[in-house]
């Protein structure tokens, strides 16, 4: 077993955070003001994302991506983490659903949105249907060589940054052995296709800056040629590309862990109270330790889970732990550190209070943390089903 | 034309300097890795503009160090250098600013066409910034240190701005030169993921004590200046005073007195 990086894995690490650190972390206190990234900004961004190939990373070298390996890209985002979501997301990682592209897709969709031409989001819950996405209620009806899709999706996250959409709809029903089974299709819709609206959703308390989006369609006519993968398999498309995406919160999650926990270093050797500095008190110092062992720990999941996804062994499971273990050790690594600066670790002033505040979404979007739990539950269980 | 640029590996911007014993350390708290002279990133960025701007065929990094010096030179290779090649040896330790630029001169010369060397102002841990000025003195080219910008390379001359306490100077020599660099120079780029790439499918040569011919002695036998005593200095006692008001006026008043007051001013 050999845990240590490659010098490339160390040279992408050091090359990130200083991106990071005079590209990104300047703007954050802008972007919290002001609830969004300027169009200016979001240019200038991807411009030197792109001129540095930090852009698409987690796109093959072939397509003009940087080809990142698993473990590399985890890396890479686990520095992108220490900054704002709303900054970060510029430095896109396009989904990596859209490698399913085929024919005229390639061209139209694929090649344009690693180039940062075109820019994509992903759009499967819907008020109905959150963690049961099975259960979506908006319809693709086949009518000659197109689908009519009506329904609702929301929390659709960038979409009014995004100019097309990977859109999953029910497009009929089968019979299984477990039952009546919705059908889904995956498609790619343009914004701007007649019955196509997109307007702001909901004021979230997370990521100040980067929106969410309800996604209206209204008789949206899409030609067969835009389906995304197989008719009626758009789950198998999601289940091929789709897994790994929870490895990036994880990630995202260990950045932002580490970041919050030099705050918290620097801010119990020096806060004085009672003659002392703070973190002389094992109440506080404590802390400091759980914090570093939950953050190790975390970034260990997520590492080995990054592992096993390049040696093509990564289950389900995986990736499921890794997410739930990273969410919920932000949200107890950036609670303490509320209570560690104590008053001032409330302050807008701070970025402690905002990480506190962004924390809280990682352990719902992705599956939530009961979702990763059941995931793992049913992988520990199902040896014993059918016995 | 080549243009070549030496670069030592250093200590990051962040490691603290502590003396124990007369043993000299270097700790990052962040557990950074040494690092590129900090200095240098900016020599490294120009050697890469000779190339793009003045036409030179090559750019080429070179440092004199232990075998995991390679590090600073793939930074190099990933930020745009062409080739880089390490200067290694046992016997060259504890050698001074001297042996130092002894050994770098005889590299320099083993490069055929090298024209124009550049060099960062100094070394973020020696301090001495001697290094550029010995290697001209040892290779009889012109020293030319605190440039600030390259006009113009044309035939055998090559017009530079240095940049001075009071002022600015133009100045115009023969190639080849020996320039060190200010950070007024450029704005170093990042290593691309491309160059990343390119640096760690690279081989870096080794050159040895045997591949040079280095005329006069290097090591810690022949170093003439001896670092008799290393220390830290000790930590200055200062007093913080927050200056009170009812405006930003009356702050600055206040402020301006004390400062009268304290001779300051
Ligand atoms: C800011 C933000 C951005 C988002 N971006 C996107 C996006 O870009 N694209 C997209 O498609 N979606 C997006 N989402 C939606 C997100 O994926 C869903 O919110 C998430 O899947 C949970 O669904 P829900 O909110 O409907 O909660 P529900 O599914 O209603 O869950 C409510 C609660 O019930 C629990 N629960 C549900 N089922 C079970 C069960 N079987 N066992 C135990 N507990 C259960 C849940 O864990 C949760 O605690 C975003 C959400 C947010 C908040
Ligand atoms: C183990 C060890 C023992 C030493 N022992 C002695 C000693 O006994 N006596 C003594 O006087 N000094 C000693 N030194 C210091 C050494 O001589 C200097 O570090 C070196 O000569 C460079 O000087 P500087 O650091 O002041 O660099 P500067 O002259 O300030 O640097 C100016 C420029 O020259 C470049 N440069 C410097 N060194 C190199 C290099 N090796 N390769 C390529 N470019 C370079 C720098 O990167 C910078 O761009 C020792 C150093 C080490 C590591």
């Amino acid at each position: 077993m050999n845990l240590q990086l490659t010098d490339e894995q160390r040279m992408i690490v050091e090359m990130v955070r200083t991106f990071v650190e005079k590209e990104l972390q300047p703007y954050e206190e802008e972007v919290e003001r002001e609830d969004g990234v300027r169009p200016e900004l979001q240019r200038q961004i991807r411009d030197k994302a792109l001129q540095f190939g930090l852009y698409a990373a987690n796109m093959p070298e072939e397509l003009g991506g940087a080809g990142l390996d698993t473990v590399s890209l985890v890396l890479m985002e686990r520095e992108l983490g220490r900054t704002s979501y709303a900054l970060q997301h510029f430095v896109a990682r396009p989904s990596s659903i859209i490698r399913a592209c085929v024919g005229e897709q390639i061209e139209t969709y694929l090649l344009p949105t690693i180039r940062g031409e075109r820019h994509d989001c992903l759009a499967m819950s819907e008020p109905n249907a959150g963690s049961d996405v099975r259960g979506m209620e908006c319809r693709a009806v086949r009518d000659g060589d197109e689908y009519v899709i009506t329904g609702t999706k929301h929390f659709i996250s960038h979409a009014d940054v995004a100019d097309y959409a990977i859109l999953f709809a029910a497009s009929g029903e089968e019979q299984t052995a477990r039952g009546v089974r919705k059908k889904i299709t995956s498609f790619l819709v343009d914004m701007g296709t007649p019955g196509f609206t997109v307007k702001r959703g909901y004021d979230v308390v997370s990521h100040r800056g980067y929106h969410n989006c309800i996604l209206q369609f209204d008789g949206c006519r899409v030609p067969v040629g835009n389906i995304l993968g197989v008719e009626h398999r758009g789950f198998d498309v999601a289940n091929q590309w789709l897994g790994s995406t929870r490895l990036s919160v994880a990630a995202f999650c260990v950045g932002r862990a580490q970041r919050t926990l030099e705050l918290c270093q620097q801010w119990a050797a020096t806060r004085v109270q009672f003659g002392q500095p703070i973190g002389k008190n094992q109440g506080v110092s404590f802390k400091l330790a759980d914090m570093a062992t939950q953050i190790r720990a975390a970034e260990w999941l997520t590492l080995d889970a990054a592992w096993r996804t390049d040696q093509g062994a990564a289950r389900d499971e995986d990736y499921a732990m890794a997410k739930l273990y990273a969410t919920e050790m932000l949200a107890m690594v950036t609670d303490e550190a509320v209570q560690i600066f104590g008053g001032m670790g409330l302050a807008e002033e701070n970025p402690v209070v905002r990480f506190w505040r962004d924390a809280r979404v990682e352990r719902i979007w992705d599956g939530t943390s009961e979702i990763q739990r059941h995931i793992i539950s049913r992988a520990l269980l199902r040896p014993f089903e059918n016995r | 034309m080549k243009v070549v640029v030496c670069t030592k590996q250093t200590p990051s911007t962040t490691a603290v300097f502590s003396v124990n014993n007369g043993a000299v350390s270097w700790e990052d708290s962040g557990g950074k890795p040494n690092v590129v002279n900090p200095w240098d990133e900016y020599a490294v960025e120009e050697a890469i503009r000779v190339k793009e701007n003045h036409g030179a065929s090559q750019a080429i990094a070179l440092t004199m160090g232990t075998p995991d010096s390679q590090e600073a030179l793939k930074t190099c290779l990933a930020m745009g250098c062409d080739e880089a090649i390490l200067v290694s040896d046992p016997s060259f330790a504890g050698s001074d600013t001297l042996g130092t630029a002894r050994i770098l001169a005889a590299a320099l010369e083993k490069i055929d066409g090298a024209k124009v060397v550049i060099f960062g102002k100094q070394a973020i841990d020696g301090d001495t910034g001697l290094t550029p000025v010995q290697v001209a003195r040892k290779l009889g080219w012109t020293p030319v240190t605190y440039v600030s910008a390259i006009k113009e390379i044309k035939g055998h001359t090559i017009t530079l701005e240095r940049l001075l306490e009071d002022g600015k100077e133009t100045v115009t020599t023969d190639l080849p030169v020996v320039i060190s660099v200010v950070k007024e120079i450029n704005e170093p780029r990042y290593p691309s993921f491309m160059g990343i790439r390119k640096a760690n499918r690279a081989t870096i040569p080794t050159w040895s004590a045997a591949d040079l011919n280095i005329s006069g002695g290097v090591g810690a036998g022949a170093s003439q200046a001896d670092w008799s005593h290393v220390y830290a200095i000790p930590a200055r006692e200062g007093s913080v005073e927050i200056i009170e008001g009812d405006s930003v006026e009356e702050k600055v008043a206040a402020l301006v007195d004390k400062l009268f007051e304290e001779k300051v001013i």
